[in-house]
């Protein structure tokens, strides 16, 4: 057998699966606030190397056949504009297994359709508010996980006087760390003296209001949270073996959350 | 009725269904992917010892459902929400005249309520009356994700919602239950987007606004709203499972609900058949907020007893056993806003 032999010998340089999933950690689900590929979305990176360059193959997957098709849509554009983006990468296929708008998305992104092209009269004017729509409820959510921290950690501080705390407050960490990001994104300001618990637009609240505003975000990253988790676990469930591609979230997280699947009962192939 | 430790809890299922996703009822692969989608909610969420053969789920029929639900369930009453989803399904996924006939020989144990789609406009309504009269209901259901010809959504402030809204007024139907399923037009938007059952509400304050999984995934939008809009309420459908796999995430949903709207508009549902309502209502006479979360204060017998029949009972006129009754709690701290702080724009 000389099958192994026949394959072109890896060059230095020549670009591998983990260059593209590199790239594709860098696509977010704009819903739950994390890396696709921390989500266990990339089912699969095909490449087939050319003359003028590499052919590659993303195949992406969700928890359910009716996630919203907006994010789905989103979530392989960006795949294949950051895999495009790669050096040394001549042609790009991104297709979106398994979803009710499989066909659709799939059509679309191998059109280069965009996203009216892809949906036509489902579709407005463009996805951008909704992107703004999830950072600012991921920078909210980032906001109350500092304050709450702070607030368990020191019984003396009181919610009401959460408006008060600052940037340079806040100890040294990932918590701290996800916030500064999402600021950044918001165009927020980032040095010491900032107050944390601020609008989307920088905005700081009335002493009266502290302690609402401050409820209203922990609404917001118990919905992120608790969403984020739940749809690892559906991911989990609906393909044997995902929790291989995830990568665990903090955040969160429950002693149940990695429990092993129910005994997988018969489904008939579609 | 379920007992436990001498308290009795009068229980109400404000969602059930009698579905057919059998094969040969699926129009398409959307059938297929739509129970597929809830056995995978139905796997993941479930303990071990209650978990069906994806056979059985496919359909269970009247007898199988008046033995879960009353036999083994402890259920007083449960309603019917039925979703029809024509689209996917032949004879669609609700089966009206199943669930309509056994209410109709149940009326002490059974509530039939029935569904409509705004965007079959004036045929639509006139079919709404002739339902009506045939069926007397009080309530529907509303789907707001389902497929329509090329529609692939509404929304319940559209013209034509409105409109049988108004028609819901003079019928007499006052309980609107609402799934916010993900709804595609337009797609710029959230699809999960709450915020059309505020309009609703604030324009139909004589109706009940009922919103299926409380919201979820947008539990925040959902609680913002329910806060301003002393008529919508919160069904807890999809939400109750939580207690077995993630009951930090349930304590924190149920917690966020009592602080927001307040224990008398919450109510219980085991959305039967995507799970059975016996191991959810034991499961929540059982739970408690975990000691450390002290943002909360402990669930109260009351409060299980409100959420699990006592709130339902009220919105549907269900005789209530006198000894069972419970007066409402005062306002949340949170308290009804006026109208111009209805506003959902700062997220």
């Amino acid at each position: 057998m000389t099958v192994l032999q026949t394959r072109p010998a890896p060059q230095t340089g020549a670009l591998g699966t983990e260059d593209v999933r590199r790239v594709l950690g860098t696509v977010q689900d704009p819903e739950l606030d994390e890396p696709i590929t921390d989500l266990g979305f990339v089912r699969s990176i095909d490449i087939s190397p050319g003359v003028r360059g590499a052919a590659v193959h993303v195949h992406l997957r969700l928890p359910t056949s009716f996630c919203s098709p907006n994010f789905a849509y989103l979530m392989a554009s960006d795949s294949k504009d950051a895999v495009a983006a790669l050096e040394g990468v001549a042609t790009v296929v991104v297709e979106l297994d398994d979803h009710h708008d499989s066909g659709l998305i799939n059509a679309g992104l191998a059109a280069d359709a965009g996203y009216r092209g892809t949906f036509g009269h489902e579709a407005e004017d463009s996805l951008d508010e909704l992107r703004w729509t999830f950072r600012r409820k991921a920078h909210t959510a980032a906001m109350e996980r500092c304050l709450t921290e702070l607030l368990r950690a020191d019984r003396d501080l009181a919610e009401a006087d959460v408006g008060r705390v600052t940037l340079a407050d806040l100890p040294s960490g990932r918590t701290k760390t996800a916030l500064l990001r999402r600021r950044e994104a918001l165009g927020l300001p980032l040095e010491p003296g900032a107050l944390v618990l601020v609008d989307h637009l920088g905005a700081p609240y009335a002493a009266a209001d502290v302690p609402m505003a401050l409820r209203r975000a922990r609404s917001t990253r118990i919905s992120i949270d608790g969403n984020a988790h739940f749809c690892r676990g559906l991911l989990r469930t609906r393909y044997a073996g995902a929790e291989a591609d995830q990568n665990a979230r903090p955040e969160g997280a429950e002693p149940g959350d990695q429990h092993t699947l129910l005994p997988i009962t018969v489904k008939e192939n579609a | 009725m379920y007992t436990k430790n001498g308290e009795n809890y009068f229980i109400v299922d404000a969602h059930i269904a009698l579905w057919d996703a059998r094969p040969e009822n699926q129009l398409n692969i959307h059938g297929k992917q739509f129970i597929d989608c809830f056995y995978d909610y139905h796997r993941n969420l479930s303990p071990a010892e209650e978990l069906w053969p994806y056979e059985e789920y496919l359909y269970q029929g009247s007898q199988r459902l008046m033995k879960d639900i009353f036999e083994d369930g402890y259920v007083d009453h449960a309603i019917f929400q039925p979703a029809y989803l024509g689209e996917f399904y032949k004879n669609g996924f609700g089966q009206t005249e199943e669930a309509y006939s056994l209410a109709a020989a149940n009326p002490d144990r059974l509530t039939y309520n029935h569904c409509f789609d705004p965007r079959n406009g004036e045929a639509g309504l006139d079919q709404l009356r002739a339902d009506h009269e045939r069926m007397g209901f009080t309530g529907v259901k509303l789907y707001t994700a389902e497929w329509h010809g090329d529609s692939r959504g509404y929304k319940l402030n559209d013209p034509w919602t409105y409109k049988y809204f108004e028609e819901c007024r003079k019928l007499g139907v006052k309980n609107i239950h609402v799934h916010k399923g993900p709804t595609i037009r337009p797609l710029d938007r959230d699809a999960f987007d709450v915020s059309d059952v505020d309009h609703a509400a604030t324009d139909f304050t004589d109706l009940n606004f009922v919103v299926e999984h409380v919201g979820l995934p947008r539990l925040e939008d959902f609680c913002w709203i329910a806060t301003q809009e002393p008529n919508v309420h919160g069904g807890l459908a999809v939400a109750m499972p939580f207690m077995h796999t993630r009951p930090r995430y349930f304590a924190q949903i149920i917690g966020e609900l009592i602080y927001w709207i307040g224990e008398d508009r919450i109510q219980f549902s085991s959305d039967y058949a995507l799970w059975t309502p016996r191991w959810l209502i034991e499961s929540f006479v059982d739970f408690q907020i975990p000691e450390d979360m002290t943002e909360y204060a402990p669930l109260t017998i009351e409060q299980k007893k409100k959420i699990l029949g006592l709130n339902a009972a009220k919105m549907y006129d269900l005789p209530v056993p006198e000894a069972l009754r419970i007066p409402d709690a005062p306002e949340t701290e949170t308290g009804p806003r006026q109208p111009e702080r209805a506003d959902l724009g700062a997220v």
